[in-house]
């Protein structure tokens, strides 16, 4: 059984990205206790899928790396994974949450030695990699998980296979008998950062993704580029393996629609911006990408990045949304059709890889929250005073890149400070 | 004055306040973000008489292109497949607006003269109102000789496999070239789409005038 101390002092974070981890930790630094739920085996959330990260170029690793040092170093911080926050009941100050623990089939014992991956021979879907491709039965969630901790999937469980992997720890950390449990936490002050997902793109039905291979998103597009990735970072597309050297990028694909997702997703027109460089990295000679627009979105200070794509002879800007896209039956290729808006000329253009810059929506929607909190039309959490001491974070609450998560879970975490606080002068 | 120079005159250089005002569902023309979905969804953009694709038409209405977008015959080349409007992403009655800007024209009379679309919408409506029935038969037969005796002839020539073909499956009657089918109460129709259309004009007049 897992043990939790709380009271109505803790700070509960729910979800463990970039900006619950940025939450936690600036409320425990401030002295708070905290109690952080993530749902994964790991945390990081998807900003520790992303190959790097812009403005700057760099790898998610760094930045990570640098809040979970300050995290292992924090007392104060209590991670739950493979946890979900099934309920909430109370109010402002005196919350009691229902959280929900998966297995893992590994305890504390681990040292991430690698061994019981060696003798499992079944293969599960690669979640880490958008199911792009397999690992083992037993797998680390992703090379710098924290915690560092092996996982073993349950559908192993009670065959052979679990057996194997248990023969060959050396160091007792397979539990077999681990079971679901379920556990009360309380706490003064709850931090919602559970993030986003991606837009479903197989429900943009003229797009094709799900029915042609070389129709992919933007966040599968991130894993080929990533060297830990399916592809080991090489831009090799699904269906035949080929180099995609000529790669379209969609924007708006499931956003501005009113058919699919109202809002502008924000963050990307950066994302595919970002993306040209892969392409440019991995084929100096003869990479080609082409954007299809309705506005390029790179707001304030992204603009220079933006002025730098465009100077960039092997990036194209076609203002238009593509209306549909078919196939090359006998290249795979997938085809571009529309009309562009400076000109009006027709266009049907073939191209190795498509890539949809799909939209972001709230991974938890407001309604699906379980406490009462204002949303707005499309599920992100709004700031509003019947909330309580519920305070959304990050892309829970918006479209956001991974610095405005870092600036709304800094705010987050300074209003759930506020509200413990009061906890503390009234009981003192 | 025409009727044309009127609205003109009336809207001075806003034309597409007057296409907001006068033209059905023309207050959405606003709402276009110009993505081009609708023109690349769009069957009849294979065409050589698509002029100007949708996207374009609601472009040229806010640059005030009043001449240009009245007398071009694209709206008319709309074939209601309704693919643009399940498609666009400010959900835009975009196949309504072309029907309205065609129709808006023609009341003008500035919709182009010898459009084959126009010429067939008025020789079917004139078909139909006669006797409440439409006369397949000489509809065909109007819309063959439309461009004269001649070319109606070589027309009928180049189809009459296909009458031939309708006539041996009884889906064609030579007889209907008689009068033909009635609907029963001839009067009753008549005198209902009078009314309709005393309705529709005083509407739209009052539009006109407001
Ligand atoms: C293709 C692409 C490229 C991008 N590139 C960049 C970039 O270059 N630069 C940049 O700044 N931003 C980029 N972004 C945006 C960036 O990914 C987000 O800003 C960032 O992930 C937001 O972090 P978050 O913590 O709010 O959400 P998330 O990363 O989604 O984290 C939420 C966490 O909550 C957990 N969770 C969900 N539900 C529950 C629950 N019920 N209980 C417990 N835990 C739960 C999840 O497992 C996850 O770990 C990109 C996005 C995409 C799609
Ligand atoms: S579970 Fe055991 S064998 Fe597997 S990585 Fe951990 S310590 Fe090594
Ligand atoms: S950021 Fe760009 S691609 Fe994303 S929804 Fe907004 S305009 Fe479209
Ligand atoms: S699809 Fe809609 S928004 Fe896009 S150009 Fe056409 S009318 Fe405008
Ligand atoms: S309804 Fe008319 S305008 Fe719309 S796509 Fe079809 S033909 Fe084109």
């Amino acid at each position: 059984m897992t043990a939790i101390v709380a009271t109505n002092e803790t700070i509960l974070v729910v979800g463990g990205g970039i900006s619950g981890m940025t939450a936690a930790l600036e409320a425990a630094e401030t002295g708070k206790q905290v109690v952080l739920v993530e749902k994964t085996a790991a945390l990081g959330g998807r900003t520790s899928q992303l190959y790097r990260y812009f403005p700057k170029m760099c790898h998610p690793t760094c930045g990570l790396e640098i809040n979970l040092r300050r995290l292992k170093a924090n007392p104060r911080i209590k991670v739950l994974t493979l946890a979900e926050v099934t309920g909430i009941t109370g109010g402002s100050g005196d919350y009691t949450a229902t959280v929900r623990i998966t297995p893992r089939y590994v305890n504390e014992n681990c040292t991430a030695c690698g061994e019981c991956a060696k003798v499992v021979s079944t293969q599960v879907d690669d979640q880490f990699n958008y199911k792009l491709g397999k690992t083992k039965a037993a797998y680390l969630p992703n090379a710098m998980a924290y915690p560092q901790r092996y996982v073993l999937d349950a559908s192993i469980i009670g065959t052979a296979e679990a057996e194997k992997a248990k023969a060959a720890c050396k160091y007792g950390a397979i539990d077999l008998d681990q079971k679901e449990e379920t556990m009360q936490i309380k706490a003064g002050a709850v931090v919602w950062a559970t993030g986003w997902q991606p837009y479903d793109a197989a429900k943009i039905q003229p797009y094709g993704y799900g029915r042609f291979k070389n129709v992919i998103t933007s966040v599968e597009f991130e894993r080929l580029a990533d060297p830990h990735g399916p592809t080991r970072g090489k831009l090799l597309r699904p269906s035949d393996g080929k180099e995609a050297k000529n790669v379209a990028f969609i924007q708006c694909a499931g956003s501005r629609d009113e058919n699919h997702l109202r809002h502008c997703s924000r963050f990307c027109c950066m994302a595919s911006l970002k993306q040209t460089h892969y392409v440019h990295e991995n084929f100096p000679e003869d990479g080609k990408s082409t954007i299809y627009y309705i506005d390029i979105r790179a707001i304030d200070r992204f603009e220079d990045f933006y002025q730098k794509v465009k100077a960039d002879s092997s990036v194209t800007f076609t203002k238009s949304k593509v209306a549909r896209i078919s196939l090359n039956e006998a290249t795979g290729n997938p085809i571009c059709h529309g009309v562009d808006t400076e000109g009006y000329h027709r266009y049907a253009n073939e191209h190795d890889l498509v890539v949809l810059a799909v939209g972001m929506e709230p991974s938890v929607k407001g309604m699906s929250i379980p406490a009462s909190v204002a949303a707005d039309s499309s599920g992100f959490i709004e700031a509003d005073p019947l909330n309580g001491g519920i305070f959304g974070a990050g892309c829970a609450t918006n479209a956001l890149d991974v610095n405005r998560s870092v600036q709304s879970a800094t705010a987050a975490a300074l209003r759930a400070v506020q509200v413990v606080n009061k906890v503390a002068r009234a009981e003192a | 004055m025409s009727a044309n120079a009127q609205m003109a005159t009336k809207y001075k250089n806003n034309f597409l306040k007057e296409v907001e005002e006068q033209v059905e569902m023309g207050e959405w023309v606003k709402m276009c973000m110009q993505c081009g979905v609708c023109s690349g969804s769009c069957p009849t953009n294979f065409h050589p008489g698509w002029e100007h694709p949708p996207q374009e038409i609601f472009m040229m209405i806010r640059a005030g292109k009043r001449e240009e977008v009245l007398t071009s015959p694209s709206m008319w080349m709309c074939t209601s497949c309704y693919n643009c409007i399940v498609r666009c992403p400010r959900k835009l009655p975009i196949t309504h607006i072309m029907h309205g800007l065609a129709n808006y024209a023609h009341r003008l009379g500035v919709a182009p003269k010898m459009q084959p679309t126009r010429s067939f919408a008025k020789l079917f409506w004139n078909n139909c109102v006669k006797t409440g029935r439409v006369n397949e038969l000489k509809l065909s037969v109007g819309l063959y000789f439309k461009d004269g005796l001649s070319q109606g002839i070589r027309n009928g020539m180049a189809m009459k496999d296909v009458a031939l073909g309708l006539l041996k499956a009884k889906r064609l009657n030579p007889f209907e070239l008689f009068g033909g089918h009635k609907c029963k109460d001839q009067n009753g129709i008549h005198a209902m789409l009078k009314k309709a259309r005393e309705l529709e004009e005083k509407r739209k007049a009052l539009k006109a005038a407001a």
